[in-house]
């Protein structure tokens, strides 16, 4: 099987595959234009017969549990990234894996992050053929030397609901680690040593898979309240002694910024925010978990305070800083999708207006609507932007894959989106003619903001109308580039090979864009 | 064969910056090994740079490495070039273009309220300072670089000088004390710097001789624009001579007060309520005001306290300070809303003022507000206000018209 055939241009002008890794692909045919047949995919249907009565389904390792689960060659299975970069639950499933010399797993985490550089050498030595789900640092990077046997894809949170609920992927076994479970399957994540929030990101996987195994070291008697997920999608329970590390659960980038340069950068965007009238009482804002974007809450909650006004809602990640803003009556509702720290996890667990949501209620595409395009405000970052406000967030200028998407394709349905970058990183100017990945294309990327400059997308006449009598400098897209290249040089083009290593879904499952493999 | 030398930073933290290190050799070409993290897109222009500056300087045999952390190019031009100098010294110099944004000339009276230090040595600080709007941004030659390092930091602040966009601050740089920061005048008078900070100043003597040393480095210039002079008082000696410091000369504009020395001078220390200052820097003040420039306050070093920040500006206000330095771009916002007149004071004085064109109008010789006579001191001052908040943003050009 070859990693991908047939390549073809799409509406963006990228050469994307129509065949990846053996299965047919759609090329990206614009915004919203790609119209889906068909019905749903479904998971097996099964009998309470042959489940125990008393709903034990506690079996004795992870091992045994896969063993029953029937896995072999060439199966699909799924993990997820709540736990961050303390994740102890992927890494075992694939050393048992091996050691049963079971071959060409693909692998189907939420997100992959540092700690799963361990399962390179299941790439290496063929018991995982590839990934499909975000490829960051030493992940990425062996993926773009084109190290993997597979072609990698990477989707969005929303787009990997829609690829499980579409049957575009289909999940073999489920892995879904949980901070706190009882025997039946019953999980969630706001209680014990591992608590993380929420599991949100394991939703999909526990409809759709043929086989869903909870893993967890803090079991509950029966019944595990609340249940995030039902035990009723469970077919067996792992205790392990530790699931996670809590330390690194809680994420390093959840402090609002000190860098002065950041800090310019989220003022100027909540005051464009402001100036444009995009703040107002009701108004609602996607928080992200950046520092920069951490930074806009806070200016975002003194503009409420000031003015006696409120929040309908906060949509994203949370943390202390939005808790503080729920807590004092700054914002009415958290719809969280991921929590970052301790705080945010007590307020999920005991504050009924913190509500956990999934990426089928805020992000799939191939629903009856989602949450993200009710969003006010969304403040996203970037790796790189174009003169036409395409957007790159997974490969560095230097061709190199080292992030995934993650919710931000999705955020990009947002009534307004706002970019806070500095100009350039280092030497590295991040305005360019062409970005070197295409991950958002430029109609739904509104705003610029750097510290040299605030660009207003052409399209958007009536930021530009409001804005006309800023004193903030408000400048084209295209003097912005020429004052990075003026600063720092005009940068070559990185080296790449015309060999395609992975691709980019756009939320609707269309192939947005190639990434190549890099030159070495 | 010459000696290896080395110059610039490199490891963990350095950013923006180069590591580079130089022997001469008796043959063999130039050998150069890059090591850049931004290989990818900027390698050859880099190798072009290098090249470009060995043979400006007549460089045939060397062996070059330059461990690059993300340099501008006028980083990578002062490294090598400070390099090229400890291995042959010699008076000719790698100038690189000056930016047209750069020729600017300050004026004498202009808003001090915030000056920004940046440590000469420090690129990667140096690259945004502009954008935070500082009234001044100060390269450091002096305590913020390290001994073993002020030689290079020279080359750079010169190439910062003449490379960097400082968005209209007032371009400032403190030398040195004593022959040393004599001699670093010569890397920053021909570079179109608008103010000299002189440090430890304790006798009018000392500015007469920066004087004297710029005035020939002029002779064999075209012409210089003007350059101010801010000597910094540090120890008792300077505060019992400020008068004579701060009128020793046409172009000394301000008088500033540095408050870590003269403590540590008079025998005690500095403490945030600051009872042991109050005399040094209300002879600064004094000073200052009967020479007609700027007196400006020390640093506040605690650059998370914003509050205490606020509180201190507000003190050296009622002082009579001009303005203070600070030490972190977080500090300037700050500095300046404080400094600004308040809404209070705006509005008391936009009455005065107004009342003062009345009588004018009416060709009244003295002005009243009610039944209150106005004294000229005082109209003085609330024009003093309006003009400053007008300057601020905080009142409208044509503020009388809209009124009426």
């Amino acid at each position: 099987m070859s990693k991908y055939d047939k390549m073809v241009t799409n509406t963006a002008g990228r050469e994307v595959p129509t065949v990846v890794n053996g299965k047919p692909a759609t090329p990206y045919m614009g915004i919203g234009k790609y119209k889906p047949t068909g019905r749903k995919t479904a998971p097996p249907i099964v009998s309470c017969a042959d489940y125990p009565a008393d709903g034990n389904k506690v079996v004795a390792s992870l091992t045994e549990a896969l063993i029953k689960c029937g896995i072999k060659d060439g199966m699909t299975i799924s993990t997820h990234h709540h736990f961050r970069n303390g994740d102890l639950v992927a890494v075992p499933i694939f050393d048992s894996a091996k050691e049963m010399g079971i071959k060409d797993l693909m692998w189907f985490p939420s997100a992959s992050f540092p700690c799963h550089e361990p399962l390179i050498k299941y790439l290496e030595d063929g018991t995982i053929h590839h990934i499909e789900g975000s490829m960051n640092g030493a992940l990425g990077r062996f993926t773009s030397e084109g190290k993997m046997k597979g072609l990698g894809v990477l989707r969005s949170h929303g787009g990997r609901y829609q690829a499980v609920q579409d049957g575009d992927v289909h999940v073999n076994i489920a892995v879904i680690a949980a901070p706190s479970a009882d025997s039946f399957g019953n999980a969630n994540g706001v209680n014990g040593p591992a608590a993380c929030g929420l599991l949100g990101f394991a939703l999909a996987d526990s409809q759709y898979a043929d086989k869903v195994i909870i893993v967890t070291d803090n079991l509950v008697p029966f019944p595990c309240i609340p249940w995030q997920i039902q035990g009723n999608y469970v077919d067996y329970v792992v205790v392990l002694d530790q699931i996670g590390i809590p330390e690194m659960i809680i994420s390093g980038t959840t402090e609002i910024t000190k860098s002065p340069d950041r800090l310019l950068l989220a003022e100027w965007s909540a005051q464009f925010c402001d100036e444009a009238g995009l703040i107002y009482d009701g108004f609602s804002f996607q928080a992200g978990a950046g520092g920069t974007s951490l930074s806009i809450g806070i200016y975002f909650a003194n503009i409420l305070r000031e003015r006696g006004w409120k929040a309908r809602f906060a949509r994203g990640g949370s943390n202390k800083y939005l808790v503080k803003m729920l807590e004092e009556g700054l914002v009415d509702y958290i719809l969280d999708g991921q929590t970052f720290d301790l705080e945010g996890v007590r307020s999920m667990r005991d504050n009924p207006a913190h509500v956990n949501t999934s990426p089928f209620t805020s992000y799939n595409y191939h629903g009856k609507g989602n949450f993200s395009s009710l969003i006010d405000v969304v403040i996203l970052g970037a790796t790189e932007v174009d003169v036409n406000f395409n957007a790159n967030v997974v490969t560095h200028s230097d061709g190199l894959l080292l992030h995934g998407i993650g919710g931000w394709q999705n955020c990009l349905f947002g009534k307004t989106v706002i970019l806070p970058i500095p100009l350039f990183r280092d030497r590295i100017p991040v305005i360019r003619n062409e970005v070197t990945t295409l991950c958002a294309p430029g109609e739904l990327i509104d705003v610029i903001v750097t510290e040299r400059g605030i660009a207003i997308n052409p399209r958007r006449t009536d930021l530009i109308e409001k804005m006309k009598k800023s004193s903030l400098p408000i400048r084209t897209i295209e003097e912005l580039k020429e004052e990075a290249e003026k600063i720092c040089g005009v940068p070559e083009k990185p080296k790449l090979t015309d060999e395609i290593v992975a691709v980019i879904k756009w939320v609707d499952g269309t192939i947005l864009d190639s990434v190549y493999k890099v030159d070495k | 064969m010459g000696e290896l030398v080395f110059t610039g930073n490199k490891g963990v933290g350095v950013r923006s910056d180069c590591f580079v290190s130089l022997e001469l050799t008796s043959g063999g070409g130039i050998r150069l090994a890059l090591d850049s993290k931004v290989d990818v897109m900027f390698g050859n222009s880099i190798r072009k740079e290098i090249h470009g500056i060995l043979d400006h300087f007549n460089i045939k045999d060397a062996f070059v490495t330059v461990e690059d952390s993300g340099a501008l190019p006028f980083v990578i031009a002062a490294r090598l070039e400070a390099a090229i100098n400890k291995a042959i010294a010699g008076e000719k110099e790698f100038i690189i273009p000056m930016l047209n944004e750069n020729q600017y000339v300050t004026s004498k009276d202009r808003n001090r309220f915030s000056r920004l230090y940046l440590p000469g040595n420090t690129p990667s600080l140096m690259i945004n300072a502009g954008i935070h709007r500082p009234n001044g941004i100060i390269l450091d030659l002096e305590d913020a670089v390290a001994p073993d390092k002020k030689d290079e930091a020279r080359y750079l602040v010169r190439n910062a000088l003449r490379g960097v966009d400082f968005y209209g601050a007032e371009r400032m740089v403190r030398i040195n004390q004593g022959e040393r920061g004599l001699a670093d005048l010569d890397f920053i008078v021909p570079h179109n710097v608008n103010l000299i900070l002189l440090p430890k100043c304790e006798h009018p003597e000392q500015v007469h001789a920066v004087n004297a040393r710029i005035r020939e480095i002029g002779q064999h210039r075209e012409q210089l624009n003007p350059i101010w002079i801010m000597p910094i008082i540090e120890s008792a000696m300077g505060v019992i001579n400020a008068f004579a410091i701060a009128s020793s000369a046409e172009n000394v504009v301000s008088l500033a007060i540095g408050l870590e020395d003269y403590t540590a001078d008079i025998g005690t220390r500095r403490t945030a309520e600051g009872s042991e200052s109050f005399f040094a820097r209300s002879m600064v003040v004094n000073a200052a005001r009967a020479a007609g420039i700027q007196p400006i306050d020390s640093v506040f070093s605690d650059v998370a306290d914003m509050d205490g920040l606020a509180e201190n500006v507000r003190r050296s206000k009622a002082l009579g300070f001009d303005g203070m330095g600070c030490i972190h771009p977080r500090q300037i916002r700050v500095i300046h809303e404080t400094f600004a007149p308040a809404k209070e004071e705006i509005e008391k004085a936009k009455k005065i003022v107004n009342a003062y064109h009345e009588a004018e109008a009416k060709g009244l010789g003295v002005v009243a507000l009610g039944s209150k006579m106005i004294d000229p001191p005082v109209v003085r001052r609330a024009l003093n206000t309006i003009q400053l908040a007008i300057k601020m943003d905080k009142l409208e050009q044509n503020w009388r018209e809209s009124n009426e």
